[in-house]
């Protein structure tokens, strides 16, 4: 059986806390620039924090994951280079990078750290997971979220690291990595910039005549609600637009949905996968608390043979709805 | 420079594909063509029985056929298909995913815009891999162009930027088209031929926003670089790629070849595109660092 270890959202030094005393394994955190995909006003870390952070999480045993993972554009990649050094001079446990060159540098400067390789890097075959592990002798892969558990489990058989897969959280559409839907609408980057839907671009515009809320991002209408319907947030992939033979409105890509598998995680644990990754380094100290909590006790009961309390997982995601995604059959394709 | 035409995003019917390339065959002033299925495996025995015709028929013109390969590998069917390309010796191939990068065993490849080259560190290293020419990514903005286009001419590979045709801004493990029609990737029943320029999607204000390809999500709008084409040689770009749209790409080609080779001012050769173009807006926000939609006019660079 794998060790199954929780990976979990650290978006600021209190989230970090909250995560290592609910009994996290590892957090995964970004400092405060372009260099990681959760670029977002308020969150991360200054390098002080980041020292503090690593001191706190190591005395608890529990490990630090640094989040390098954008692409960095040409001109610019010694930010990149600098926050690797940063990060292996105050001594966290993994580097997760997407970008090639990145990873080159790394490999290269600071081969003491242990590479992951993110769900940005877009490796979906035991191919290009080997290319990664080869070239740069990385160590473990976090998988696209667009694989089945039968094809999780071949994979395993194939590849020379460990595998990380997603389980609770956003629930992204499109091949990370490969999407530049945002920056077609806002000028902000997923790959370059670490910015999804961005909060700046955002609008909520209501018509007095109708009643009815427009939720827009970069001046385009994302999404329309009735009076009596909740505004969501405007992200382009789980927006309703028209197509011809739709005139009414539809979810194009995916309804708002967010990922939860809990109910799969013994056949993930089957399956080989070797470490849990919760989503939300955007999300509140107490939403942390809550669902690392509630994984930890559940991946504790699972390794020890007792039935896991899968109810009290479902019900983290407050209301909303909820998916298990590509993992639990192929035609969600 | 030279100009490119790019590997058919679309699922076009045979006969389609097969008067498109003969014209381009007989009348496109382009130097290299990109032939094969990037986007959909499912697609792709179609258009694999007609390519060494289609390939035939385009050297006998003068014109120089690189095979494409897909962007996204995850099923058996799109892993061998990668391994099987990155045997060839002859002629030569485009790599869009890391599988087959590793297939491919550091033998001469060139790396396409699906790969992510995106910063003289990762050319860097394609190069030290057997790249021997880049596409970049089409969302990089002028200055990072300028930087990674001096860097990799400095290795001494060649540079290509798309400079027309819709731009892929995501794919996907899930088929939109299908989707869109009640049904999945496995029973789609090739429903995306309906739709040889994308299926438009519109805001429910019904403004134009994007164009669904299969599991590809491409913009609404034409990126068109022509006014910035004497710019991107200057920097060191030396191919221009336009993509496959359902447009007179004869008279685009043409276009372009008559800017690059002075022939033509760029003010009248917009003209002419425009006028090939029909209602399509055209944008260059990325080259301009912003928004991708948006149409920056040259006035305002100044």
């Amino acid at each position: 059986m794998s060790l199954a270890e929780l990976i979990c959202p650290a978006g600021t030094p209190a989230a970090l806390r909250t995560a290592v005393d609910a009994g996290a394994d590892a957090v995964y955190c970004g400092v405060q620039d372009a260099t990681n995909a959760r670029n977002f006003p308020g969150l991360n870390f200054t390098v002080e924090e980041l020292t503090e952070a690593v001191a706190y999480a190591h005395t608890h045993g529990t490990k630090v994951l640094l989040a390098l993972n954008t692409y960095p554009p040409a001109g610019k990649v010694d930010l990149w280079r600098q926050a690797a050094d940063t990060g292996a001079r105050i001594g966290v446990d993994a580097f997760i990078v997407a970008d090639m060159g990145v990873a080159d540098y790394i490999a290269r400067t600071h081969p003491q750290v242990r590479l992951h390789l993110s769900v940005q890097a877009a490796a979906s075959s035991p191919e290009a997971i080997r290319y990664y592990c080869e070239n740069f002798g990385v160590k473990r892969v976090v998988l696209p979220r667009i694989l089945t558990i039968p094809e999780i489990r071949e994979i395993r058989k194939e590849i020379p690291c460990e595998i990380e897969t997603f389980i609770f959280g956003n629930h992204g559409l499109m091949v990370e990595g490969r999407c530049s839907l945002t920056n077609y609408l806002t000028g902000q980057s997923t790959n370059m910039d670490g910015v999804c839907s961005p909060a700046s671009d955002v609008e909520y515009i209501r018509d007095e005549a109708t009643g009815e809320m427009s939720s827009c991002l970069g001046g385009f209408t994302i999404d329309r609600f009735g009076p009596q319907e909740m505004a969501g947030y405007p992200t382009i992939c789980k927006g309703r637009y028209t197509a011809p033979h739709r005139p009414e409105g539809y979810y194009a890509f995916e309804e708002p949905v967010s990922l939860n598998l809990s109910r799969l995680l013994p056949e993930l644990i089957g399956a080989g996968v070797h470490a849990f990754k919760i989503e939300g380094r955007q999300r509140s100290k107490s939403y942390v608390r809550n669902v690392v909590r509630a994984f930890r006790q559940a991946v504790d009961d699972i390794r020890a043979g007792r039935e896991a309390n899968i109810a009290d997982l479902v019900a983290l995601t407050e209301g909303q709805k909820q998916t298990m995604g590509a993992f639990e059959t192929k035609k969600w394709r | 420079m030279k100009l490119t035409l790019g590997p058919l995003a679309y699922h076009w019917n045979t006969e389609e594909r097969r008067d498109f390339y003969a014209r381009i065959a007989d009348e496109a002033p382009v130097d290299e063509v990109y032939l094969g299925e990037v986007i959909c495996s499912k697609r792709a025995p179609f258009f694999e029985r007609e390519i060494p015709a289609t390939m035939e028929r385009l050297e006998r013109a003068g014109k120089r056929v690189i095979l494409s390969s897909l962007a996204e590998v995850m099923l058996k069917r799109e892993r061998e298909a990668t391994a099987g390309l990155a045997e060839m010796d002859a002629p030569e191939i485009e790599i869009n995913n890391a599988a087959g990068l590793y297939a491919r065993q550091g033998r001469p490849h060139r790396i396409g815009p699906f790969m992510n080259a995106y910063n003289e560190a990762t050319i860097a290293w394609m190069a030290s891999q057997g790249a021997t020419h880049i596409c970049l990514p089409t969302e990089l903005p002028a200055e990072a162009v300028a930087v990674a286009a001096q860097a990799a001419r400095n290795l001494g590979l060649t540079v290509e930027m798309q400079v027309f045709g819709r731009a892929s801004l995501a794919v996907s493990a899930r088929c939109y088209h299908a989707r869109s029609h009640g049904r999945t990737k496995d029973n789609c029943l090739f429903i995306c031929e309906q739709d040889p320029d994308g299926m438009p999607l519109r805001t429910r204000d019904d403004k134009p926003i994007l164009r669904i390809n299969g599991i590809q999500t491409q913009s609404e709008s034409y990126m068109d670089l022509l006014t910035e084409s004497p710019r991107l040689g200057a920097m060191g770009v030396s191919h221009l790629r336009l993509m496959p749209q359902a447009v007179d790409m004869v008279g685009v080609a043409r276009a372009f070849h008559d800017v690059i080779s002075g022939v033509l001012d760029t003010a009248e050769a917009e003209d002419r595109l425009r006028g090939l173009c029909g209602a399509t807006s055209f944008s260059n926000g990325f080259w301009y660092g912003t928004a991708g939609y948006r149409r920056i006019a040259r006035a305002a660079e100044a």
